[in-house]
Formats: structure tokens, C-alpha cells, sequence
């Protein structure tokens, strides 16, 4: 059934001709794994109430805040940021800004890890925050490469050896600037932000792990996934 | 004194790094101290109780 914006009555919409376009396909797809209720809920467990939640989120503000600085440095360049005062500042924030991303990242990852966060079928949601925690790793290290200062000359000389060692440094030389620059401002940070954002997704497809409790199985956790709004206390 | 010199003076991060040997692990003073930080904060996550919400009026 659809509704006729001209008139706004409701009629009979042709759902065997809107189901075999993809776009049609896509959209069920996407409300069937998350619903609008789901995606953005405004109840939650109350076992949700953790400050190893708080510190999830602090790492999503923290990531924000280092793709805002970066895009920042990006248009005003390396003149910019080695020399003007207000460049030092915004080159600060972005370094202070991954300090903080990892910081409250591996405190959320110890806290999800003695969780045993993975359990009733939450396997992608822990998978895709360990793989994102590595790109970063990844992203962090190109950066450190980036600076076109000295501490990044000394980092890169250091690093290619043990690069080198494990084969990679064929096609993935950490001396070449311009490959390392490309991996820290495109690829990494788009490999970061669409994995952290599936994490998301995951996290609202299957609800937050309950609590251990006795008995406790894999099977019971998954039951309380299918029922995460509960009251918050 | 401004506050950059202030912290400047607390802190000096114009030498070279100071290192922490222990047999064959070695790690700088400022790696260590983060890694202890993120710990007494884990640590302080897990104890410290989270604030409830107070609903007016229940």
C-alpha cells in the first residue's frame, strides 16, 4: 500500500513491479535489518548504564574531532602548520585528538573484552572493533610518517626494516612519502570511519551484551538481543 | 606566565626521551605513564558507580 501525495489517500501500490527493482530490494533489506526504532532507540538496557559505554562514545567524538582537524591541515598544508602559531594549535589537536581516540579506545576494548562482548551472535560487533582498532593502528603510523619533519624521517627509517622483514616493503614502502601521505589522508581514514560505522550498526542491529549471569550461555545472550529496549535505569 | 609556559616548565619535551629498561623489554617513560593512565581509568570505570537519572515527580 502506498499513499497518493496529491490526494493523500491511500491506495494499492504495484508491489510486485517495486519489488524486483534493486532500490526497492535495498530499502526492505535496510528497514528489515534496522528499523527506525532500532537505529536511533531512545530506551536502552538498563545494564547499558557503564562507563565502558561512555568511553564508546568518547571514541567516536574523538574520531570526529581528528577527521575535522585533518581536514583542516589538508587544505592549509605543511607551510601552514610547521610555521603559523594557530597552525601549531589545529597540528596539536589532531595529535592530541588520536591520543585521546586510542586512549578511549583500548579502555572501551578491555572493558568489551572481560564482557565477552561477543556473545548471542554479536561476533561482527567485536570483530569489526578489533579490525577497526588495527586500521588505526595503521592510520596512527601514516601519520606519524606524514609530519615532513625530522621525528617522521627518523620513523620511517626505523620502521622499513622491520616492514621489510615481513615482505610488504615491496609494495608498501614506508620511505615513499607521497604512497604514505595518500594512505594516511584517503584510504585509512575512509577504511576507519566505514568500519567504526558498521560497529555502530552492529551494536543497533543486535543490542548491547547483557550482563553474565548464573547459567549464563551464548544461547541466552542472543534471547536478550532480540528484546534490547528495555527501561534505563 | 602564560599557561603553555606554565605546563612548558612542569613538563620539558625538548630533550631526549627518558627509557625504562627491564631485562629486554624497553618502553619510553611517556608510553609507560599512558599505559598506567588507561589502567587506574579502566580500573576506576569498572569500580565508580554510574549516575542514575532522577525522574521528577516517580
Amino acid at each position: 500500500m502506498s499513499v497518493d501525495t496529491r490526494t493523500g489517500t491511500a491506495t494499492e501500490a504495484p508491489a510486485r513491479a517495486e519489488s524486483r527493482q534493486w532500490t526497492a530490494r535495498v530499502r526492505h533489506a535496510a528497514e528489515s535489518a534496522f528499523p527506525p526504532d532500532q537505529l536511533l532507540p531512545d530506551r536502552q538496557p538498563a545494564y547499558m548504564a557503564s562507563w565502558i559505554y561512555v568511553f564508546g562514545v568518547l571514541t567516536v567524538v574523538s574520531l570526529a574531532w581528528v577527521i575535522i582537524t585533518g581536514c583542516i591541515l589538508a587544505i592549509m598544508g605543511p607551510s601552514w602548520w610547521h610555521v603559523s602559531t594557530t597552525g601549531h594549535f589545529v597540528n596539536s589537536l589532531h595529535l592530541w585528538s588520536v591520543e585521546a581516540f586510542f586512549f578511549f579506545m583500548v579502555i572501551h576494548l578491555w572493558g568489551k573484552f572481560f564482557m565477552a562482548a561477543w556473545r548471542g551472535n554479536r561476533r561482527l560487533t567485536w570483530a569489526t572493533g578489533v579490525i577497526s582498532f588495527l586500521v588505526s593502528v595503521g592510520a596512527a603510523f601514516t601519520g606519524y610518517l606524514s609530519q615532513q619533519n625530522f621525528d617522521s624521517q627518523w620513523i620511517s627509517t626505523q620502521a622499513k626494516d622491520g616492514i621489510n622483514s615481513t615482505g610488504a616493503g615491496a609494495v608498501w614502502n614506508v620511505l615513499n612519502f607521497g604512497q604514505m601521505l595518500m594512505w594516511h589522508i584517503v584510504l585509512l581514514p575512509i577504511g576507519v570511519v566505514i568500519i567504526a560505522g558498521l560497529h555502530v550498526l552492529m551494536v543497533r542491529r543486535h543490542g548491547i551484551v547483557p550482563p553474565f549471569a548464573e547459567g549464563d550461555s551464548d544461547a541466552e545472550a542472543a534471547t536478550t538481543a532480540a528484546a534490547p529496549a528495555e527501561g534505563l535505569a | 606566565m602564560s599557561l603553555g609556559a606554565l605546563l612548558g616548565a612542569l613538563i620539558n619535551l625538548n630533550g631526549t626521551g627518558r627509557y625504562i629498561h627491564w631485562g629486554f623489554i624497553q618502553i619510553s617513560v611517556a608510553n609507560f605513564v599512558v599505559i598506567v593512565l588507561m589502567v587506574v581509568v579502566f580500573v576506576l570505570a569498572i569500580l565508580l558507580p554510574f549516575p542514575k537519572r532522577k525522574r521528577g515527580g516517580q
